[in-house]
């Protein structure tokens, strides 16, 4: 399915009137085909988890537009999964337990639950972690399980915002290559948030640029090379230094 | 060694003559069960609505802080106008004991619950009860036990004083007290003493054992 966004504006009126208000979101339009990779890349504050937020209907937009295969959606809409960098796991249910939340709250069988989430748990490698608790897994691990949760509902556009920001640059570039298989496998639009350039170019078919307060999208990098990605490549470095640019003239703004 | 020969006469005569320790006991233990187990069913619920809804928690709040510093005790000759002496006014005394610790602490189990859970669940596909009953109440549930654990505490505590104002049945730990201390009998007093402490005690070892039980994921 093919997602398209309209002129997304938003504006935060604050609890206190003195302040004013704050304008997160101005104009942001992108659209992403079914199946595509896209990255969004600014400086803090920018406005990029509200672009999210709204997206997945956690939170609604001041004005504009969101479609899926051109028909405009309302603020709840049931096509998008969501993976937190906190993980948000719930540390009161096992990892097996944790994947299954979705389909416990869609009245999916003990039985038939645990089947699934089951075979999530080898797919993500978390054999022999299901009946532990979170707080007893790695960072690494924690992430996968968030990831498995959220794929478990078999959402068609996958939001991520900034999922791998707490790990280890080892883990880090393992979770990168095993986001990448799993996002080969499937049909799913990705939509993934990061600080770094490197996973941005790595990861992408598209790299957007938000500029920072009001967010608004201020680049435009299409990714042209196959995959896997060569990190030293001339081609990986030219569009390394296009997005750096970018961002350091973002930075000289504020 | 007193105490001991006390409890001995307690438990084989009892006091008044026939009336045991066990008898007393139980009949203690009911009437804090009933209060117990009614501030448990309103304060939890009760608790977990406020926690959620800031404008009936700001409303709501006044009401809890005019009544919250009443003792509990205070309550017993309006609850004796209204329920006759009896397990009614009992339970109802306790109630009020063990009430307010449960909904404050239930409230603020609620607030220590992190947005992002509440978020993570909504995307995952859950409505406002699953919200309630999957996340809310789980996540609240550490808070809401030390609030079962003070609860009880002070419901006991409340329960014994009641009984010295006197009972109907002539059975419970408070009133086999003060029976003991009108027939001049310190040992009885002090062992009546080490036996609501004990008990007391257990109640909270209980408590503690489904505490442990249901929160493992804490450790
Ligand atoms: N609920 C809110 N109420 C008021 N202002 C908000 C709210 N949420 C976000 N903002 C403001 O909107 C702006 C964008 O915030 P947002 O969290 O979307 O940025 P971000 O790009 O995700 O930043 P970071 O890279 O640090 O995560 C910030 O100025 C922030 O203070
Ligand atoms: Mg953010």
């Amino acid at each position: 399915m093919s997602l398209d966004v309209q002129k997304l504006h938003k504006e935060f009126s604050g609890d206190d009137p003195q302040n004013g208000s704050t304008v997160a979101l101005q104009d942001i339009s992108f659209s992403a085909a079914k199946g595509s990779f896209i990255s969004f890349i600014g400086p803090s504050g920018c406005g990029k988890t509200t672009m999210l937020r709204i997206l997945s209907g956690l939170e609604t937009a001041t004005s504009g537009t969101v479609s899926i295969n051109g028909v405009a959606v309302s603020s709840q809409w049931k096509y998008a999964g969501y993976v937190f960098q906190e993980y948000a796991l719930f540390p009161w249910r096992t990892v097996i337990d944790n994947i299954a939340f979705g389909l416990d709250v869609r009245g999916v069988s003990r039985k038939e639950r645990k089947e699934r989430a089951m075979e999530f748990v080898e797919k993500f490698g978390l054999a022999g972690f299901e009946d532990k608790y979170p707080a007893a897994l790695s960072g690494g691990m924690q992430q996968r399980v968030a990831i498995a949760r959220t794929l478990i509902n078999d959402p068609e556009i996958v939001l991520m915002d900034e999922p791998f920001g707490a790990l280890d640059s080892q883990t880090r570039s393992l979770m990168q290559q095993f986001l990448l298989d799993v996002w080969q496998q499937s049909d799913k639009t990705v939509l993934f948030i990061t600080h770094n350039i490197d996973e941005a170019v790595y990861l992408s078919q598209t790299v957007y640029g938000i500029s920072s307060r009001p967010g608004t999208i201020g680049l435009t990098v299409p990714i042209d090379m196959p995959y896997p990605r060569d990190v030293t490549s001339d081609a990986f470095n030219n569009y390394r230094r296009e997005i750096l640019n970018f961002l350091d003239s973002q930075h000289r703004r504020t | 060694m007193e105490i001991f020969t006390g409890i001995r006469d307690l438990v084989l005569q009892g006091l008044p003559r026939g009336n045991t320790l066990v008898l007393h006991i139980l009949y203690s233990l009911l009437r804090v069960a009933c209060g117990f187990l009614l501030a448990v069913v309103t304060a939890v619920p009760l608790g977990i609505i406020l926690g959620w809804s800031k404008s009936l928690r700001e409303t709501v709040a006044p009401v809890v802080e005019l009544f919250r510093p009443i003792p509990p005790l205070a309550w017993i000759p309006i609850a004796i106008l209204w329920f006759g002496i009896g397990l009614k006014s009992a339970a109802f005394i306790i109630f009020l004991g063990c009430f307010f610790p449960i909904l404050l602490s239930t409230i603020s189990g609620v607030l220590s619950v992190e947005r992002i859970l509440v978020d993570a669940a909504r995307t995952l596909g859950a409505d406002d009860r699953d919200v309630f009953v999957k996340v809310l109440i789980p996540g609240a549930t550490p808070s809401i036990y030390t609030g079962l654990r003070i609860g009880l505490g002070i419901g006991w505590m409340t329960l014994v004083a009641a009984e010295f104002t006197g009972v109907k049945s002539g059975y419970g730990l408070g009133y086999m007290i003060m029976t003991a201390r009108d027939i001049q009998r310190p040992d009885l007093v002090v062992a009546g003493m080490a036996v609501i402490g004990l008990t007391g005690f257990l109640l909270d070892v209980l408590i503690r054992f489904f505490e442990n039980r249901s929160l493992a994921w804490r450790k």
